[in-house]
This record gives structure tokens, sequence and C-alpha cells, in this order.
């Protein structure tokens, strides 16, 4: 059995926090200086390259990205030869978004209760999803997600016989439905199959794969390269003022589902695809 | 056409502004989001004055990070502005003459818009660090308990913002969209 102690966790999700907010991942500043090159709308460049400043600003002179710094999702992969000391895990991770979200300089999001609405006024309490997994490792990672694209982002409980079209269109009425509000180029987030909330989680998940980085089962590849570039045909474009930079990448996750249903989520992200990555 | 223009902007400035202008605003705007909004809504339900007098102002949807020491503003991009198309008409009616966002408005914000020769701004969602160095100074003036929310009064030099509707109701995400969609 290994020992990780809460306080490590803590430490460490208070220094992704204050990371994930200030440094884009180098595949998504890849992504956004090739788009910048393949844009050809003026305005649409133009937006691109205020994007690519931005990024510059904010590594530069330590201010968010954006000032959505989002509610925390954090992914936890534990090993189940892992023993967690010194307090809860639930606890711990809290706590770090506390730290890392107050010391940082970092914009209180969360309220509450989702009708009372009152902040909770330190960004607390994050998201988290689990996965025991085999082993003694454990990986943390933070995804703070903004919500002009969460809100944007939908469930489909499709018909099995609408089959692989059924799912692209989904997809497509998703983007089209979102435009402008979810602060394009956006990344796509597809989540198929499984039950309802299963397909959220991957949606959710697909959004952490690198941009460029395609998925190994090859129909799935295809059907991602093929959706980028219907995406890419909407002309919603950069900040939705018109072009042909919409999205930067469709990342797509399948499971297994139920003899009756299609489930296909679709959760939407903006440029500032942000994550940060631990092992303890 | 690129264009520099004072805030408050004045009546004839907001009908000189197309659908398409890019434009940098020197001077004063305020900022408001979903809540300050409710209560602005609550409290002209109540008979109650608003916070500031919003004949001629323009209203910023934004909710600024915490501003670090010797900073005046933290990052500092647009919210999506949709979320306030319950309340903008009415503001509208009662004299507010621009609005800052990002993303559509309902047919409803058009026609107050077109009604009152006013204009919708989109800046760049997600260029929060770049859109804070063009900020001068902050200073909460409303519901300071609202936190992020609060109301702000803000000094901005070049501030850039794209005109998205006009006076006459016409609409670039409609417009641009469709010249270069691919069918």
């Amino acid at each position: 059995m290994r020992e990780i102690s809460s306080e490590s966790i803590t430490e460490a999700l208070a220094e992704m926090s204050i990371e994930a907010n200030h440094y884009l991942s180098p595949d998504m500043e890849k992504a956004l200086s090739e788009a910048e090159a393949a844009e050809i709308s003026p305005l649409g460049k133009q937006v691109l390259a205020q994007l690519e400043e931005n990024l510059k600003i904010a590594a530069a002179d330590t201010i968010p990205i954006c000032q959505d710094t989002g509610m925390a999702v954090v992914f936890v992969e534990m090993g189940q030869e892992v023993h967690i000391t010194g307090g809860s895990l639930e606890d711990a991770i809290n706590e770090g978004v506390r730290k890392g979200y107050t010391e940082g300089f970092l914009r209180k999001s969360v309220v509450g209760d989702p009708l009372e609405r009152v902040n909770t006024g330190d960004n607390t309490p994050a998201v988290i999803h689990y996965d025991i997994v085999p082993g003694d490792g454990f990986k943390l990672t933070l995804a703070p997600k903004g919500f002009g694209s969460e809100n944007m982002s939908r469930i489909f409980m499709l018909k099995p016989a609408e089959g692989i079209e059924g799912v692209k269109n989904a997809v497509i009425t998703a983007v089209n439905d979102a435009g402008p509000n979810a602060c394009p180029p956006m990344v796509v987030g597809v989540g198929i199959g499984g039950t309802f909330e299963k397909a959220a989680i991957m949606a959710k998940k697909a959004l952490l794969r690198p941009a460029g980085e395609h998925s190994d089962i090859p129909y799935v590849k295809e059907m991602e390269e093929e959706l980028l570039e219907r995406i890419n045909k909407t002309g919603i474009g950069p900040g939705g003022l018109g072009g042909r930079m919409t999205a930067l990448a469709v990342n797509v996750l399948t499971y297994p589902t139920h003899i009756a249903g299609l489930p296909v989520a679709v959760n939407i992200c903006c440029h500032v695809n942000r994550h940060s990555v631990r092992t303890l | 056409m690129d264009r520099k223009i004072n805030m408050p902007l004045s009546k004839e400035d907001a009908l000189s502004l197309s659908c398409g202008d890019y434009v940098y605003l020197t001077g004063t705007i305020y900022t408001a989001r979903d809540a300050a909004h409710k209560r602005m809504y609550e409290a002209l339900r109540r008979g109650e004055e608003l916070p500031f007098d919003i004949k001629g102002q323009t209203i910023y949807y934004m909710g600024p990070s915490p501003a670090r020491e010797g900073r005046p503003i933290g990052s500092a991009g647009p919210t999506t502005a949709s979320r306030m198309d319950k309340y903008a008409p009415e503001l509208l009616d009662l004299g507010l003459i621009g609005m800052i966002g990002k993303g559509k408005r309902t047919r409803e914000v058009k026609d107050a818009i077109i009604r009152n020769g006013a204009v919708y701004f989109a800046a760049v969602g997600g260029a929060g660090a770049l859109l804070s160095k063009r900020i001068l100074s902050s200073e909460t003036i409303a519901y300071d308990d609202l936190g992020t929310e609060a109301v702000r009064k803000l000094e901005v030099k070049d501030f850039p913002v794209i005109v998205v509707i006009d006076h006459e109701g016409r609409d670039l995400y409609e417009e641009s969209q469709k010249q270069y969609r691919i069918e």
C-alpha cells in the first residue's frame, strides 16, 4: 500500500489552478497559431491575432487568460493500492482549489446553491470525477471550465436507427446553436454511447485530449476529421464574426451502450481549453 | 473601418456606427452582469432609482478576476450577453445607449436598439488579459457584496470592440456567417 498525504494533493491542486489559468498547453497554442495562418476572413485573422497576443500578456504579466477562470473540474485517477493519509481526499481537493483561487487572484465564480445563488467566495466546491485503477499510481487532472461555452453544451438521446449521420448532425446542431456565444474557435468534446451521464463525462474527458491527436478507432478518427471540416464550413469563425476557423479540434470518445439507445453528449469548450496534469 | 470614439457615447456617434466597424473606446463605461441586472430590475419594480444614471451610458457585461497589487483590475473580457436579454430592452428605453458583450441578442433587444438609436458592441471573448491592459481604473460603485458581479465604473483607453448590432438593426453575426458559410 502506497501512502499519499492529503497535504501534497492540496499543494498540487493549488499550483495547478494557477498554472492552468495563466498558461495554455503548447498544443492549444500551436492550434491557435495554425488557425491564424489558415483563416481567410480579415476580421477573423485579427481576432486570432488578439488571442495569441492575449496568451503572451497572460503569461508575461500573470493575468488570467480569461476572466472566467472557471469551475474547477478535477479528474482523479487513483491506483487501488493507494492510501490517502491526513484527511479526506475530497476535502484535500477542495482545499487546493480554495488556496489556488484565493492566492492566485483567480475569479470566484461558484454559487453555493443553484437557485439561491450566493457566491461561495472561494470557487469551491470543485466537480470531481474519480477513477479507481489497478496499481499504486495517482494522477490529478484539473480542467477549469468556463461557462460561456459550458452553457452551449448539449445532450441528445438518439434512436439507434439514427446511426452515424444522426450523431454527426447532433454535433453540428450543437455547434451551430453555440455560435458566437461559446467564444470560437472552439474545441468540441463528444461522448457517444454509455448512459445519459456516461456520455456527458466522456464528452468532458474528450476535451482533455491534446489538439491534433485523434481516436485510435479508425472510423472514429474519420468522423472527427469530417466533423471538424463540416464545422469549419458553418462560417461562424473566430469570435463568431465570420470565417473558417470555427473549431480547432473535435475529440470523440465512445463506450458500449444499451440495445435501445444512442446517447450523444457534446461538450463545447472555448479556445481557452485549459488543463493541468500532475502525477504524485 | 477603424475608429476612435470617446465615451460616454454621444447620440451622434451611436447613429454613425455601422455593423462591422472596428472601434477603440476611450472614457467611462460601467460593468454589470447577471446578478447586478437582476438587482437593477428588482429596484425598478420597487420604483427605486438605479445605482447610476444610465442615460447615455454604456454597460460592459463583464465580471473581472481580482486585481493584483498595483493594478486597476484583473482579467477583464466580455461575458455572454444573451443572459442580459431579459433586462436590456427596459434599460435601453431608460436611456442606455451602448452594450458591450459577446454573442447573439434576441429580437426584443434588437428592436429596442433600433427604437433608441443604440448600439451593441462585441469585445473578443477570451482576451481578458489583453483587454485588462486597456482599463486604466476601476471603482466599485454599487452591489459590492456581489464580488465580481458588482457594478463598476471603468476608465478605458483604446478599448477594442466591434459593432455587432447597429441602430438599423443590422447584425454582424448573421451577415458575416452567411458570407463565409460553405453549403
